[in-house]
């Protein structure tokens, strides 16, 4: 290995300060020009884990034996505003992102407040295979075999107090490494909440890989939340904060248009939404469209939660 | 100004033939990107969206012809507007024929809900309706059938139909305003110089006690 670790350099040996200071920034698109190989041997990587393969113990088809949608189309199809608001543009706007190193901070009504180290989290949980349906607001959707493990496992470990009624999720603000970040579409950080039950639902996940490889950084690497029976905006991606509340958090889609964008944002047919109709769906890649499910098919999962609520309010 | 090529009849044409096989280069492309499928993850979409753009691209360009050749004296520009004008309904009939054929499956249930729910689909669809006439009345004969002055009257829908069409981009997207909002501001611009124009020229009537 030609380059040296970060940390066996000392400042005198860099002339440039401004490149001193963004040395980190500087050695991994060296390394890139170099090579993918030179990439993987330092640990300041960018997508030096995205492609690996990971360790599965259990796997899970949560959609009726569906046919999983191509790779390259969840790949290439990314809602990912804090890179670019054209889907089509994020996978190669976020291809330099660092997601090592990453903390968690798991905050809030908590007996353990504490920063999570992400490799900590991801060795503490055996990683199972989900296939999930997942349905966007703008009426498309994929099929497809997340990474992870229950949210209500990491959850436990947290151990929440009486008083959480709610978990707040964040996503990482940093408007240099996320280009899209430097306008104001969104009130950044992005920002998600569950209802705690909701959060405790086996169904609800954290995802760090999908097609049983590391997440891609397009998708929400490292760490991102995937609730199958709401709409995509929920799930939320590269979250570096857990927050327990006791008041129902404001979502960054609640903000910005309250009267279109619910706090529950459950898949819900019979609801329209002001630009999308919601009866139908086109899976990606498709030309027909196909009827879209009550709780996007996981209505034996999910539909408890939600008894005696008026769905059209609580939209 | 008169430009230098406006003097040959055969250059003209000649110029006329390249604009027309430039106009059809977004057909081309997106031609081409079915059939070696190749429209991405969305194809519906990339069609709709794509033809979309260019309806209102085409719009815009048919009326910044005389605000250019009014200001630059740039007057040769004006034998391509009924070619261009047509490449927008051209692109616009695609849009909609996308819309009502593939996304919707012809299925009128389907396109009455969509026109109830959804205020930028009636916008979209009036836009479009506006141009038909338009587009029929296009030829020489017509204008004199009509009478130039009933035939420029009918002509300003195309006014009101480049201002829906705006509106129906604005209505669609869900929170990046940005480039809706280019095409607002452009067209407010051909439309802001029309007016100037308009009250420009009545002022210097009136001067003249015309």
């Amino acid at each position: 290995m030609l380059i040296k670790k970060p940390s066996d350099m000392s400042p005198s040996e860099i002339t440039d300060k401004e490149l001193y200071l963004n040395r980190r920034e500087f050695i991994a698109k060296t390394a890139i020009a170099i090579g993918g190989a030179a990439v993987s041997g330092i640990k300041i990587t960018t997508d030096a884990n995205a492609g690996q393969k990971l360790n599965v113990t259990k796997r899970g088809h949560f959609a009726e034996g569906e046919k999983e949608t191509p790779f390259k189309h969840a790949a290439n199809y990314n809602n990912f505003y804090e890179f670019s608001t054209n889907k089509e543009d994020v996978a190669e706007l976020s291809r330099n992102f660092r997601t090592r190193p990453w903390t968690v901070s798991v905050e809030g009504h908590v007996k353990k407040p504490r920063v999570y180290d992400i490799d900590e989290i991801i060795k503490a949980f055996p990683l199972e295979e989900r296939i999930y349906r997942f349905r966007c607001v703008e009426a498309w959707s994929m099929v497809l075999p997340w990474v992870g493990f229950p949210l209500g496992d990491f959850i436990k470990i947290c151990e929440p107090l009486s008083n959480a009624k709610y978990v707040e999720f964040t996503t990482l603000y940093n408007p240099k490494q996320m280009p899209g970040q430097q306008r104001n579409v969104l009130e950044w950080p992005y920002v998600e909440g569950l209802r705690i039950d909701e959060a405790l639902n086996p169904l609800t996940i954290l995802a760090l890989g999908m097609y049983g490889e590391v997440l891609p950084n397009q998708n929400g690497a490292p760490l991102r939340l995937v609730v199958p029976w709401k709409y995509g905006f929920k799930n939320i991606k590269s979250i570096v904060k857990i927050r327990f509340v006791e008041d129902m958090p404001i979502s960054s889609w609640m903000k910005a248009s309250h009267q279109e964008y619910g706090f529950y944002a459950n898949v819900n047919p019979s609801v329209p939404h002001p630009r999308w109709s919601q009866s139908e769906e086109r899976r990606l890649g498709e030309f027909l469209k196909i009827k879209t499910l009550m709780f996007n098919g996981y209505a034996e999962q999910a539909a408890d939660m939600y008894k005696g609520m008026d769905l059209r309010k609580y939209f | 100004m008169n430009l230098a090529f406006g003097e040959s009849d055969k250059w003209k044409k000649t110029v006329k033939i390249i604009v027309f096989i430039l106009s059809l280069i977004p057909f081309g492309h997106l031609l081409t990107l079915t059939v070696i499928k190749e429209l991405g993850a969305n194809p519906v979409e990339k069609i709709i969206h794509t033809t979309g753009d260019w309806a209102l691209n085409f719009l815009l360009v048919t009326l910044s012809i005389t605000p250019l050749s009014r200001i630059f004296g740039w007057t040769s520009l004006t034998r391509f507007r009924r070619m261009i004008g047509l490449f927008s309904i051209f692109y616009a009939s695609l849009h909609f024929m996308t819309y009502i054929g593939i996304d919707k499956g012809f299925s009128l249930k389907a396109i009455f809900e969509d026109i109830v729910e959804h205020k930028r689909i009636i916008v979209g669809f009036t836009s479009f309706i506006l141009l038909i006439p338009l587009a029929v009345t296009s030829t020489n004969n017509m204008v004199r059938r009509l009478g130039y002055n009933r035939w420029k009257t009918l002509h300003k829908l195309v006014y009101i139909s480049a201002i829906g069409g705006v509106i129906h981009y604005l209505l669609l997207v869900k929170k990046d305003m940005q480039r809706p909002m280019i095409y607002a501001a452009l067209l407010l611009l051909l439309l802001g110089h029309r007016f100037v124009i308009y009250f420009f020229d009545s002022y210097t009537r009136q001067r003249k006690g015309i």
